[in-house]
């Protein structure tokens, strides 16, 4: 077994999957995980296949708490250290050594791949763009460090980012600047590392329609009630 | 208030109450989902035969007719029951969401142990 896990929570990624694990494999011998989080076609087969252990929810539960899932299942096998991707192929896994390379250094306990610090090809719609933007500028100015990717799914985690993820705090659907001002609350240890992330096409943004409302009010609310909690209540 | 709707609220106090009290004696409702319920009851055949007590909340709240310092009671409970609804289903989401990653770690670990 090996000391590293890549986590890849995936809801209906056939025809995506087997790639993306392809992709990784090139630049890892890592143990892949794939959380399908109650997927209705081929991707258990595809992931299985393409050499993944494959962790089945029987229904969709949500992102986060796929992703969950994945943090729990390795935190029980011993993993010293995971990193988590996406399913769709939109995180190049070549950054992979870069990501962890601070966390297997024991500079930090989780390292965030940013698509805004430096180079990336990532073109995102302007309403998404401001919207991440407005939660990293509290997120910078709450935790006092530069943080520009709020919502980003790649990154590298240690024992310690591990337990935290699959303690209760955890949103069960997107993770978001809220999560990163926990981290700093509790003295979880994080820095943004530059990523390469692709647009992926045909795809269905998370932020359309009127989710980008709710979306504002659930993080608005949900940092809010972070900050009214006090530092390391709630701990698991 | 007049005796007409004296009566009247009288009979949807007591329906109430021994309409819950049924459900439960059937296992049909909680006891824990029925405690505000039952209040709803008992409060609207208290407010009624207690006079001087509804006179007395009716220039309380500012209420001109008696009738709707009842109808109010009646509302801040029912308010009081959907939000205990939503807390409870808040716990549940919690409960499934944590039964549903265990009931899939459990099925890998079974199939892991089959391979080995």
């Amino acid at each position: 077994m090996n000391n590293l896990a890549v986590i890849i929570p995936a809801y209906n990624e056939a025809g995506r999957i087997a790639s993306t694990i392809a992709g990784i494999r090139k630049f890892t011998d890592a143990d892949i995980i794939v959380v399908s989080d109650g997927s209705t076609d081929d991707t258990i087969v595809e992931a299985r296949q393409a050499g993944a252990s494959v962790i089945e929810l029987p229904f969709n539960l949500g992102y986060g708490a796929a992703l969950q899932t994945g943090f729990k299942y390795a935190l029980k096998k011993g993993y010293r250290f995971a990193v988590q991707m996406d399913a769709d192929g939109q995180h190049d896994p070549s950054a992979i050594q870069s990501l962890i390379e601070p966390v297997l250094n024991d500079e930090v306990d989780i390292a965030l791949g940013s698509r805004f610090l430096g180079r990336g090809d990532y073109k995102a719609t302007f309403i998404r763009r401001a919207g991440m933007f407005f939660f990293a500028v509290i997120a910078s100015v709450v935790t006092g460090r530069k943080v520009t990717d709020p919502t980003s799914g790649f990154q590298a985690l240690n024992r310690k980012g591990m337990e935290f993820y699959a303690s209760d705090a955890y949103p069960v659907d997107y993770p978001d600047a809220d999560v990163i001002i926990m981290l700093y609350r509790r003295g979880i240890n994080f820095k943004e590392v530059p990523v390469t992330m692709k647009k992926v096409v045909g795809k269905v943004s998370m932020h359309s329609g009127l989710k980008p409302f709710y979306y504002m009010f659930k993080m608005l609310l949900s940092i809010f009630v972070t900050l009214l909690r006090g530092r390391g209540e709630g701990k698991v | 208030m007049t005796f007409h709707q004296r009566i009247f609220a009288l009979s949807i106090g007591i329906g109430i109450f021994v309409m819950i009290l049924e459900m439960v004696r059937r296992k049909r409702l909680e006891e824990e989902y029925s405690f505000l319920w039952l209040i709803i009851g008992i409060g609207i055949v208290v407010l009624v035969l207690w006079q001087g007590l509804l006179e007395w909340l009716t220039h309380l709240i500012g209420a001109v007719a008696q009738t709707t310092t009842i109808f109010i009671f009646g509302f801040v409970i029912l308010v009081l029951i959907n939000l205990h609804f939503t807390v409870k289903l808040t716990e549940f989401s919690r409960q499934v969401k944590e039964l549903t990653q265990q009931i899939a770690l459990l099925r890998i670990n079974k199939k892991e142990k089959n391979v080995d």
